[in-house]
């Protein structure tokens, strides 16, 4: 009949493509980080092969072992983890305060706001990290300004230091938390508030006791969301980090189009892949625990 | 209980919209800037826009990135309004929670590892590497987006409506034209909309996808400014941005106008 045909076709053609696009590569980043590092084109030993007596495997684990033992590696992936934390943590202490008074503006003004908000995420990325080189560099404008100022008599190095990654992943990430803030904060009942002033809360009590922990399902999205790209951050590391801060993307970027190194750049895919997934699981489940009851 | 917010609130807010445009109106007024060092001013001056669009490897690869763009998205708004439909609409098949999984993943894969597992398929498929294979992985991850997008519509809509007209003799296919894609084409356009800002703003999957001779504009952008802070990216990030702005302003009140 040609409705189930057409209904078969409606599956089967996403169906392919997400296997085609999206399952193969990644078995093939898995394959390939069991695979061994030639001069050759690819550079790399296929691990399944033919040979004259058959189907025959050649992978080896040699490439997790060298990321594990060589300090490079590990301080890289301690270096992602890290920032990546600090970094969401500093995001979330920004983001609560502007999603909250997004929240608590008056109604007429909100979709304007909640715009303003979204409205830097559709200018590009590199384009908005690049502004803040000019910025922080020694020569900047920050430093001229705090120079002009009087508050400080050299320039200060902040470009190629860490904070200068911290600023560029609260700056590029902001939006991606004070959403599901405004979301989660602007759902509760006023009511619950309102009692509370009513029993004598002050609005900072008010604030940590009510609010917040209403607004976990919404926190917990949030720090998902800035966290997952920050762990695999390229870019803001490489344009705002100095050559010393060495985070897994940029690690990865290196081996493979500098060194040339597709195996090992294929093994701390799959770290990576590893610690994203353990993120997305601990973070899933705080946010069903806190989610109980709510919604 | 007082509504609006407090002195407090208001200064969060100032401070925070300050934080997030501030860098972005400096770059502007940098790309105006009549001298060469970025943070000596100089007087105001149109002049690195004009060297801007003189710069022939630039401009290349702004017309790159649109060709990009535009297929990309496309392919992906066709690809991700489908899966939209199978997730919404198909409740039960073997599968589907694989199927909703595969859909997800692009959108919480980090770009380097996206990147790195798309490239080594096309070596895999012998590919040559170039604006094909760039177009595919950028409809990949925006397929997910549209999906999305999508079938966040597709939820709220009541599927009675495709069923009454499967009733009156329409075939699912006609019905799905008919019925359905009327009521979401907003999302649709919306989920085209983020695809080719997606598309156009990436560096990661590109630089990993692409081959000699389609180097899109973020990937000449990057390169030059590996190089150093000049007026000439402020000028092209500052017509960027204008496009931009312009094509979010005009969606967001076509929009309205349905409504």
């Amino acid at each position: 009949m040609s409705a189930n045909w057409g209904l078969r076709l409606a599956v089967l053609l996403p169906a392919l493509w997400l296997v085609l696009f999206v399952a193969w590569p990644l078995l093939i980043v898995a394959e390939i980080s069991f695979s061994e590092v030639v001069s050759a084109i690819p550079p790399y030993l296929p691990v399944f092969g033919w040979s004259e007596s058959g189907p025959s495997v050649s992978g080896n684990v040699e490439n997790y072992r060298l990321l594990a033992s060589d300090a490079l590696y590990t301080a890289s992936l301690l270096t992602s983890l890290r920032i990546a934390a600090v970094a969401t943590a500093l995001t979330l202490l920004i983001g609560l305060p502007i999603a909250h008074g997004i929240a608590r503006a008056e109604p007429r003004f909100r979709g304007a706001l909640l715009l303003l908000v979204i409205l830097p995420f559709w200018t590009s990325f590199l384009i908005r990290v690049y502004a803040w080189i000019g910025i922080l560099k020694n020569e900047g404008l920050l430093n001229e300004l705090l120079l002009a100022l009087g508050l400080i008599d050299q320039p200060l190095t902040i470009l190629t230091t860490e904070w200068a990654i911290h600023l560029g992943i609260v700056y590029a990430y902001l939006p991606f938390m004070v959403l599901p803030l405004y979301v989660a904060i602007e759902r509760i009942d006023p009511a619950l508030r309102e009692a509370a002033a009513d029993l004598g809360a002050r609005g900072t009590a008010t604030f940590f006791r009510i609010t917040l922990p209403l607004a976990r399902p919404g926190i917990a999205a949030g720090c998902l969301l800035v966290f997952i790209p920050a762990m695999g951050e390229f870019v803001i590391p490489d344009l705002l980090g100095g050559p010393n801060t060495l985070m897994i993307g940029k690690t990865l970027w290196v081996e493979f189009f500098a060194n040339r190194d597709w195996p090992v750049a294929a093994a701390l895919a799959v770290v990576l892949l590893v610690l994203v997934l353990v993120g997305i699981a601990a973070l899933d489940r705080a946010q069903r625990r806190a989610g109980e009851g709510l919604a | 209980m007082r509504r609006g917010n407090s002195l407090f609130g208001v200064t969060v807010l100032t401070a925070g919209f300050a934080f997030l445009y501030l860098p972005i109106v400096l770059l502007v007024i940098g790309s105006f800037n009549a001298g060469r060092q970025v943070n000596v001013w100089a007087g105001w001056s149109a002049r690195w826009y004009g060297e801007a669009l003189r710069n022939e490897q630039l401009v290349a690869s702004i017309w790159v990135s649109l060709q990009v763009a535009l297929a990309a998205a496309t392919l992906a708004t066709v690809v991700g309004t489908i899966g939209a439909f199978v997730l919404t609409r198909l409740p039960r098949f073997r599968g589907r929670a694989l199927f909703r999984i595969g859909f997800l993943t692009p959108l919480v894969l980090p770009e380097v590892i996206l990147g790195l597992a798309l490239l080594l398929l096309f070596v895999r498929l012998d590919l040559d590497r170039g604006i094909g294979t760039v177009i595919l992985a950028h409809a990949t991850f925006g397929a997910a987006f549209v999906a999305v997008v999508v079938s966040s519509r597709l939820a709220s809509f009541d599927p009675a409506l495709e069923e009454a007209a499967m009733d009156l003799g329409a075939t699912p296919m006609r019905a799905f034209l008919r019925v359905t894609l009327p009521v979401i084409a907003p999302a649709v356009l919306a989920g085209w909309l983020l695809a080719f800002t997606l598309s156009l703003d990436d560096l990661v999957i590109a630089s990993f996808a692409s081959g000699p001779g389609a180097t899109t504009l973020p990937m000449r952008i990057y390169s030059q400014v590996r190089l150093g802070v000049s007026p000439e990216i402020n000028a092209i990030s500052t017509m960027m941005i204008a496009a931009v702005t312009v094509a979010v302003i005009g969606a967001s009140l076509a929009a309205k106008r349905r409504r």
